[in-house]
Parts: C-alpha cells; structure tokens; sequence
C-alpha cells in the first residue's frame, strides 16, 4: 500500500495493427474456449433463446395494453426499450466477462502476468474476453429498434441522429463499469458493486420523464442513466437539441478520461496477491 | 555498466493481525490494528549480463518481494532499482519487452485451451510474426522436449508439462533478463531437472541474464554460479556457491568408524556430534582444531576408518538460517 514513488504508465504509442491483431486473437481464443465445453455450449445456446423468447412475451404484454408512459406512445417507448436492450446485450458480451475478472486476478496476482505485458494494461483487462451470450440481446435490441423505428416512419436521418448517442451510450457504460471494477485493488469482492450498479441501469428501460422529479435528477446527474437510453431515443425521435447530445459527449469522455486515470491511480495500489 | 542494479532496496508493508476467535474477527473488523513488516531491507547488489544468480533463502525471507520490485510490479518504499536501464516501476514498454516472469504458483496460460493459443496472444502483443512464432515455439518446444502436449487443453497437461508450456510462453519474445519464482514448485524429481538443464540451456544459447529464487538447494547448486543468500530481508551473503563453505562454515565434517562397538567414549569432547550410527560416528570440528582433535582421536581411540569433508551446502545455510545472522 504505497504508491509514494509511483510513476504512471505511460501511455501506450496505439500502434493500431499490434492491438487490432491481439484484439482478434483475443475474442477467437475465448470463443474456442467457450466452445471446449461443447454441453455447456449447447445449454448456454437453450438458455439464450429461452431468454429470448421470455423478452418478447413481456413485448407482447405491454402491446396490449394502451398505456402512455411519461408522455411516450408505444412505440417510442420500444426505442428506449431497444436501445437499453442493446446496451445490457453489450454488457453481457463485454462488460460482464471482463471487468469481473479484474477480482480473480488481483486476488489469485495473475494481474502480475498482464501488469508485465507490453501492452496498455486497461485495454487487456477491457478487451481479453468476449461471450457469446450477449450476443443475443443485441440483435434483439436491433430488432426491437428496427420495428419500433418502422411504425415511426424513421428514415435514414432518424438513425443517423441515434447512433452517435447510441455511441456516447456505449462509452458512457463502459467507463462507469470499469471504474467501479477497478476499485476490487481495494475491497476484492467487488462482484456485489456491480450487480448494484447493474440494477440501478435497469431503470434505462423506461424514458427517464416516467420517473419522479427527484429520481430524474438522480438518474442525469449522479448515475447518468438518461443518456444511455432516453437521449439516444430523443435524439431519434428528433426532439432533443444538439445540447442534449453535447452534454452526454462531453460526460462520455470526462467518464472515460476518469475511469483511466482511476485505474492507473487504483494500480500504484496493487500489491501483488504473495506466493 | 551493471544489468541489474539496485541500491538499498527497500519494501516495507503494512499487514494487520488477526486472533483466530470470533472476539478477533470482530475486532479485526471494527478497529483493524496494522504494524509495519519490513520484507525487504537495505538490499543492494549488482548483476551482470549473462550471469545466473540464485536468489536463496527461506519462505518469507523477501525473494519474492525482491523480484516484484525489479520486475515493476510494485514500488519499493525506498532504495533504487535498474534493470536493463530502466527503473523497473515505470513499466515502460521497452523495458517490458526485455524481461519476463515465470511464477512457479502462478500460471499465465488459459486453462481450457491448448498452450498453443496462448502463444498465438502473447506473439500478437509482442508483435511476433507467424513465422517468428513457429521458429521460435519449434525451436523452444525442442530443447524442452514438449510437442503433442503442445496442442492438449492445459487443464489435461501434468504439473511438469504445464510448468515447460509456461516457460516456453513466457519465452517467446527472447527476454534479456528471466526473472524466475520458484520454477520448480511442485515438480517432481524428473521434471525439475529438465527444468534445470533448459535453463541452464536457455541462458548459454541466449546469452540470457538469468534470477532465480528457489528453497530448492538443488535448482541453485545446479545453476547458479553466485548466490544472494537473503534473511529476513536482507542479503546475508553474495558469492560464489563454493566460497560460502569458507565463509560461513569453519568447520569440517569428521567421521570416524571405530575399530570395535566396545568401549564407545563420550565423543562430545572432540566436537558436536552430528550422528551417531553403531560403528558410525560423525562429528563437527572446527577447522582451526582439526589437525589437533583429529590426532586426539586417533591416539585416543581405535579406528578402523577416518574421512573429513566439507559439510554439503545445504546444511550450512541450513545452519545460518536457523541461527538467523550473518557470520
């Protein structure tokens, strides 16, 4: 625990091709892992569509019924439904498989082994794993959207208007996530934080005006849930400013700036599990 | 200049006790009381290219605490270090590129696949070509004699089998300096010798600076021309292997057969009785008595056999371990 004399890692010199090649390796290396287990595999397969289909019944509920929730018709609101479901697709694929092993490898010091490799230490611990069991709510998520944006008319603009926030969404998850990974250097059994942090998301299923005031502020502010999911639906739908999209770019990078410097601050920390 | 070089070398920690009761455990949680651990003290030596150096010493003597600061992972609390010309906690590319870690409890390879896709990664982040890759992994695979293993699950490989993949991984970017933790842990009799005779292999073919800690006499003898004897934190002694003998123990091992089983004597006079076996006596001299005791023996007792040696390595440093301060 002394990081007295700590010098920071130096930023890596991105030689693009170097990352991009151990970038693939890496995700083909955890699919054949996956893929070694070849019962799982197939019951990992059932579970997923099992998953599926329980999604699109619940769908199903809310179509019959002719509620309009904090000012949104049905179909709107299937575009903040889309794009939530397309995020926690993301998490499941990337976010889940890789920041929660940041504990196994700090508690068992196989973090020596990443800590040692000539290669930006957060990129490893973001990029090493990737699972295919996320893979479906995207596509779902996709679908969700595509239908929804059908009934709205969207053209090409609507989706080009939604896909930068959808981006900025993206980053936004990822840096809040990471961060909150990172702190398993100090309190180890972090798995819990982020299952919090996981639940406090699942409010991204509803436009954040269905919410009371005070929750509203606390869902912009202090956990910027509005612009994982309503921004990017505003922003389709046309109604939000150039403002609103400024705002979630300018709080995605400070998140990400944050998050690597958490990081680098949290490592000076690392003590290495002994042997 | 030296490759390695570090100038008192220093880490202290700070750790809090616990009492094994449910009082303790309450206790440890509400108001945790820490005290500062000295693991490494004062260290300062100096290695040249191409050298094998043992690190030896007991478990908790600060061995593995020495290589976690000169490898960069974490930062001694005072003293300098330079490995290659880098100060080792900036972990800047470079100086990553030069050295590698083989941790003997630790292992990098992904368990559920074959050690070959595990190459495949490490060859990308070091930006090893194809062919590069399957020169090398050829080349390191022959002088570890591992082949079909190479493509079997690691979960499936033997302890030995898995310690050799991880090596060869670990290898693969030619590191100028190896920084070894117990690359034997666990291996049997067999296993650690090809372990042994790879490395000793490695660091002639390659030129390769070599560290290496073990508590295992064996893999030091076999290896390693100087040694850093290390006690609780500080090196006790750097040499050569053979002159820690002189240095250390100023004695000799004398024993004695005797004649006849009657009339056996009190052989605490001559010197420490190191074993007693029928016959068999052997006792413990100090060198500058030996000429006199041992003409005392000889006049006093009746020997069928007489031999003096140095006692083996492993029981001086036993000895200095566990008397626990430099001579």
């Amino acid at each position: 625990m002394h990081g007295e004399h700590y010098v920071p890692e130096p930023m890596p010199s991105l030689n693009g091709s170097r990352y991009a090649v151990a970038w693939r390796r890496f995700w083909l290396s955890s699919l054949a892992a996956e893929a070694e287990y070849r019962l799982n595999f197939i019951l990992a397969t059932t579970n997923s569509l099992l998953a599926l289909a329980g999604s699109i019944f619940g769908l199903h509920l809310f179509f019959r019924t002719g509620y309009r929730l904090g000012g949104w018709s049905w179909e709107e609101a299937l575009l903040v439904m889309g794009v939530f479901t397309l995020l926690d697709g993301f998490a499941s694929a990337l976010l889940n498989p890789n920041l929660n092993r940041i504990v196994s490898h700090i508690r068992d010091g196989t973090m020596d082994f990443i800590l040692l490799k000539p290669m930006d230490s957060q990129f490893w611990v973001s990029a090493r794993h990737f699972s295919l069991w996320g893979v479906p709510n995207v596509l779902f998520g996709l679908i969700t959207l595509g239908y929804a944006g059908k009934k709205l008319g969207f053209g090409w603009t609507e989706w080009a208007q939604g896909s930068l926030p959808v981006a900025l969404a993206v980053l936004i998850l990822y840096s809040l996530w990471f961060a909150l990974a990172a702190t398993s250097v100090w309190f180890v059994k972090i798995y819990n934080v982020t299952f919090v942090l996981r639940s406090f998301l699942e409010a991204g299923r509803f436009p954040i005006s269905a919410f009371p005031q005070p929750s509203r502020f606390f869902f912009t502010f202090i956990l910027p849930v509005a612009f994982l999911t309503t921004v990017p639906a505003e922003s389709m739908l046309g109604r939000t400013g150039a403002g609103n999209v400024a705002w979630a770019g300018v709080t995605a990078i400070l998140l990400l700036l944050l998050s690597r410097w958490f990081w680098r601050f949290s490592l000076r920390f690392y003590t290495s599990a002994s042997s | 200049m030296a490759l390695i070089e570090t100038h008192n070398l220093s880490k202290q920690y700070r750790t809090a006790d616990k009492a094994p009761t449910l009082a303790g455990t309450i206790r440890h949680f509400l108001r945790r009381r820490y005290r500062t651990v000295e693991a490494v003290k004062d260290v300062s030596f100096s290695i040249e290219r191409g050298e094998m150096v043992g690190f030896l010493g007991p478990n908790g003597a600060g061995k593995t605490t020495c290589l976690k600061m000169l490898t960069g992972l974490i930062c001694p609390t005072s003293g300098t270090a330079s490995v290659a010309g880098h100060t080792p906690f900036r972990r800047e590319h470079p100086f990553l590129r030069q050295i590698t870690l083989v941790m003997g409890q630790k292992q990098q390879l992904i368990w559920d696949l074959p050690p070959a896709d595990s190459f495949r990664i490490n060859a990308a982040v070091y930006e090893l070509s194809d062919d590069v890759l399957k020169t090398r992994v050829g080349e390191l695979a022959e002088m570890l004699s591992l082949s079909t293993q190479l493509s079997q699950p690691v979960r499936k490989l033997s302890l030995g089998e898995r310690m050799k993949a991880e090596l060869l991984a670990a290898l693969l970017h030619r590191p100028d300096v190896l920084f070894l933790d117990e690359p034997t842990l666990g291996l049997d009799v067999n296993a650690q010798a090809a372990v042994r005779e790879f490395l000793r292999d490695y660091n002639r073919r390659f030129g390769a600076t070599v560290l290496l800690t073990s508590h295992y006499m064996a893999d030091i003898t076999a290896l390693c021309q100087r040694i850093l004897l290390i006690h609780k934190g500080q090196v006790i002694y750097d040499g050569a292997l053979d002159r820690i003998v002189q240095r250390f123990a100023p004695y000799r091992e004398v024993k004695i057969e005797l004649a006849n089983v009657e009339g056996q004597a009190d052989f605490t006079r001559y010197g420490e009785v190191l074993a007693q076996d029928g016959r068999v006596v052997t006792l413990m001299i100090q060198r500058r008595n030996l000429t006199e005791t041992v003409a005392t023996l000889m006049r006093e007792l009746e020997l069928a056999d007489l031999t003096i040696t140095d006692p083996p390595v492993e029981q001086i440093i036993g000895r200095i371990f566990t008397k626990g301060n430099a001579a």
